[in-house]
């Protein structure tokens, strides 16, 4: 299997598109396009497949689609980005911490992380939404909280195997101080893993915020959100399959567009990929 | 045509390209040679040289890996008359491979199947190619065990590859290629992972299953020494071509190629050293003649830079639900030397014979059971991180053995190089700068590297950056842990040839880490045996290589492959005894060492009684 080079070379340049074109929707929608156009039903076009009034159909309300996955936009990228961003935060610093100190603190840090991933994220994402009350905060809390110790495994292990290269011993016998070593040596190292990871949670993180709305306990109805809107469609997928499709596709471009503009940016990082052959 | 025989293979104008994004890369090109009945031929060359392309193409196996036979003929005499292998079609080259052609691949480890038996996986060839039932099959396995002389072939079927040596796995591998007696054996750097007293026992063997069964052999390897055991004839391969073809004796006495000759001269011959002082730098095809280095003691100075007593080094093995020491590996067992200034000592074992480990603990990078190490009277065992930093690494620094994981490749190699001298003070702003190019034209690299990242050098390149790292807090004495071990034998040849010059300008101390008996020879002045974590004897480089006491001393010495053809020790099979292991229970005390002194300066670990 070989991709033609002149995809592989724009590959990144398609995902840096997809992904500013999701991002300017979520962040221009709410501009130009009045809140309650989402929420306004059509109760004589309800399930309606895309026509010239609504062109990306309705839902069982007869709200319009397009509308709704447009304004919806905002919701999902926010709570997404934000919950992911969360998951960095404090993931990162503890998987670096655990593989590069290791011994004790490696594993009492390592044990708390088992512990919350012994609760399908789902499940604590609820718990945790269920125990702070739903709203906008809360829900990417409890989505960051719950998609930590995904991250914090991954970066230890890799953040382990990087600690033990020469050129980490180099860098000790050269008397760098270990923040410096975690700092320049070992985080470059590891931030390809942490790139692939973040694009694949955050489309997770979609899904995640999803399942919290349909629990009643993400995204208030009427708001539109594209997890909410997902879930809605469940039981109108033989009569309506547009109900789910169009955020069906709008997820699935956002992820294609993350995975891709992620790998572009991972090789952009990599020194090794530049010059040279 | 050697003696008139008709060859059993004959590659003509051979020409192998790999696509890749930036067009055709050609792997090899215009390869002819030929391999006759029963004759050795041993194809060398140094990384890219192509020699496995070539042997890969033989099998076919070659296009597996993305490249394609563009041209040449690969004429191969097999039982229903003679084929061009590079025409044959798949069905073809299954009956071929494994059966008329067998094949034996560098890494031992990695060439048995991890969750088979060794049954299953030798059974499955003998099966599908002879059609031999079940029990029949098994049979013949147990015989091939035993001609490949492993103890208790029995047992060894029921085995899995993970309960065998490194040793036994090649025999098992080797095993698995004589199944359908092939006409041709392919072994590509068969012996290039194992230790040298194992080498030693392959090469043997291998030569052995020639002889008895009038087989082809086509021996790929990197190793001058081993191709001067073994070759009846010798193909010379540099950059995907073929440079010089003849018979070994030849070749080695006469070789008429400028490449050839540079190759030979870089290698480093076991003996050579004899009767001379010190240190020598080998003599390059091309660059100056060398001056002989002298060693840099100063006469009568009592004082030496490194002690190191009664050093013990200790890795727990955890087992269990609450991950408790359950037994402990002794890779250092109470080994003691000192090291003068401007003297190398060279630390030479097997591997798993602790001489990394003892390296990695007098930089506390392995954190010492007990003993002390002092450097210039200080005790490095005794400090905290903070002196660690401020005293022990100002003064030693360390090279580590692999050029491409020894460098941060995502930093430049000026800021990798700027990091000690900022770090320990030795530089402030633009001094640094003037400091790392000074350092860049001390190990020979051109300036414009100091922009680069590591992916853009080559390997001994990668290791001369290393060196100035280690050379950048002008440091007393450098470990070298099999810091050549991984590089091109003319590359190895000029770094150490560096390292020596090195030591001769700045008086520089160094504890050479070694497998190879012969780097040694040529680089130290005074040499320590380890086996079994224990230093079993120590002295200068005379005494240990011209007057060896201990017999773990004697038969490393005699496993090791001279590159000299007429001086053939490989001939019948030999068998070194296994090494133990070093693991023992918690609590286990193992008695001190004692040492006996046969000459001045000449210390044997006394035998232990049981």
């Amino acid at each position: 299997m070989r991709i033609p080079a002149a995809f592989r070379r724009s590959k990144g340049l398609i995902g840096a598109i997809l992904v500013l074109s999701v991002f300017l929707v979520a962040l221009l929608a709410p501009v130009f396009i009045p809140e309650d156009w989402a929420t306004q039903m059509d109760m004589r076009a309800r399930l309606s497949p895309p026509t010239w009034a609504h062109p990306l159909g309705t839902d069982q309300l007869g709200r319009d689609l397009m509308y709704r996955v447009l304004l919806g936009a905002q919701t999902s990228i926010y709570i997404a980005s934000a919950a992911v961003l969360m998951s960095i935060v404090i993931g990162l610093p503890l998987g670096l911490i655990s593989g590069y100190v290791g011994r004790t603190t490696d594993n009492v840090l390592m044990r708390l992380v088992d512990t919350l991933l012994s609760f399908p994220a789902l499940l604590l994402a609820l718990t945790i939404s269920a125990v702070l009350g739903p709203n906008l905060q809360n829900t990417i809390i409890a989505i960051g909280i719950a998609f930590t110790p995904f991250l914090a495994r991954i970066i230890r292990g890799e953040a382990l195997r990087v600690a033990q290269m020469p050129y980490v011993e180099g860098a000790r016998t050269a008397g760098n101080s270990d923040f410096r070593i975690i700092v320049h040596h070992i985080l470059p190292n590891i931030m390809p893993a942490v790139i692939v990871q973040s694009t694949i949670s955050l489309a997770f993180a979609i899904l995640a915020e999803a399942g919290l709305s349909f629990l009643g306990l993400g995204t208030q109805p009427p708001d539109a959100s594209w997890g909410l809107m997902i879930q809605a469609s469940r039981d109108y997928l033989d009569r309506a399959p547009w109900t789910a499709l169009v955020p069906g596709v709008a997820v699935a471009v956002t992820v294609l567009g993350l995975n891709m503009f992620g790998d572009a940016l991972r090789d952009a990082l990599d020194p090794r990929a530049k010059g040279g052959s | 045509m050697p003696d008139g025989n008709t060859p059993l293979v004959s590659v003509e104008g051979l020409r192998v390209e790999f696509a890749s994004d930036g067009g055709t890369i050609v792997g090899v090109e215009n390869v002819s040679f030929s391999v006759a009945p029963g004759e050795t031929v041993c194809i060398v060359g140094e990384s890219g040289s192509g020699k496995s392309v070539t042997s890969l193409s033989l099998m076919r196996l070659v296009e597996f890996g993305g490249g394609t036979i563009a041209e040449g003929r690969l004429r191969f005499a097999g039982q229903g008359g003679e084929i061009d292998l590079a025409q044959a079609d798949p069905e073809t080259m299954r009956g071929i491979r494994g059966n008329e052609i067998g094949m034996i691949f560098q890494e031992p480890m990695t060439s048995l199947n991890p969750v088979f038996t060794i049954e299953r996986q030798m059974t499955d060839g003998l099966r599908a190619h002879r059609g031999l039932s079940g029990a029949q099959a098994r049979q013949r396995a147990l015989e091939l065990l035993q001609e490949v002389r492993i103890p208790e072939p029995e047992r060894r079927l029921k085995q899995y590859p993970h309960e065998l040596s490194g040793g036994m796995r090649q025999r098992v591998v080797i095993a698995m290629a004589m199944a359908c007696r092939p006409r041709l054996l392919i072994a590509d750097e068969p012996t290039t992972a194992l230790d040298v007293t194992i080498q030693a026992e392959i090469l043997a063997l291998i030569d052995r299953l020639k002889r008895e069964n009038g087989m082809a052999v086509l021996f790929i390897t990197h190793d001058m020494a081993v191709v001067a055991q073994m070759a009846d004839r010798v193909v010379v391969m540099y950059r995907g071509n073929l440079v010089e073809e003849g018979p070994v004796g030849r070749i080695f006495a006469a070789p008429q190629e400028e490449y050839t000759r540079a190759l030979l001269a870089a290698v480093p011959r076991l003996g050579d050293m004899r009767g001379k002082p010190g240190p020598e730098p080998l003599r390059l095809v091309g660059a100056d003649a060398p001056d002989s280095v002298q060693a840099a003691v100063p006469p009568g100075d009592p004082e030496p830079l490194l002690q190191v007593l009664h050093l013990t080094t200790r890795y727990p093995v955890k087992g269990g639900l609450f991950r408790r020491t359950v037994a402990n590996v002794h890779a250092v067992e109470d080994v003691s030397f000192d090291i003068a200034k401007g003297e190398t000592l060279a630390l030479v074992g097997e591997s798993g014979c602790g001489k990394s480990s003892c390296g990695r603990s007098i930089l506390r990078l392995a954190e010492p059971t007990s003993g002390q190490v002092l450097l210039d009277r200080t005790d490095v065992l005794a400090l905290n991180e903070r002196d660690l930093r401020r005293k022990v690494w100002r003064d030693i620094q360390m090279v580590f053995q692999d050029p491409f994981a020894s460098l941060n490749p995502y930093m430049r190699l000026a800021a990798q190089v700027a990091e000690p001298l900022s770090n320990f003070g030795i530089a402030k702003g633009s001094e640094i700068e003037d400091r790392i190019a000074a350092l860049f034209d001390r190990v020979e690299l051109p300036r414009s590297f100091m922009r680069r990242f590591p992916h853009e050098l080559s390997g001994g390149q990668r290791q001369r950056v290393a060196i100035a790292r280690a050379l950048a807090v002008s440091p007393k004495l450098i470990v070298a842990d099999e810091a050549v071990s991984a590089l091109d034998v003319s590359v190895q040849a000029q770094v150490l040839n560096l390292m020596m010059e090195l030591q001769s300008t700045l008086g520089i101390s160094y504890l050479f880490i070694s497998h190879d008996m012969a780097v040694v020879e040529r680089v130290s002045h005074r040499v320590g045996v380890m086996y079994l974590g224990r230093l079993v004897e120590i002295g200068s480089r005379a005494q240990i290589f011209e007057n060896p006491r201990h017999p773990y001393t004697h038969s490393l010495l005699s496993a090791v492959p001279i590159a000299d053809p007429a001086r053939r020790t490989v001939r019948d099979d030999l068998k070194f005894r296994p090494i133990p292991s070093p693991v023992f229970p918690v609590g286990h005390e193992p008695a001190p060492s004692v040492y006996d002194e046969v000459e001045p300066g000449h210390l044997v670990l006394r035998q232990q009684a049981s």
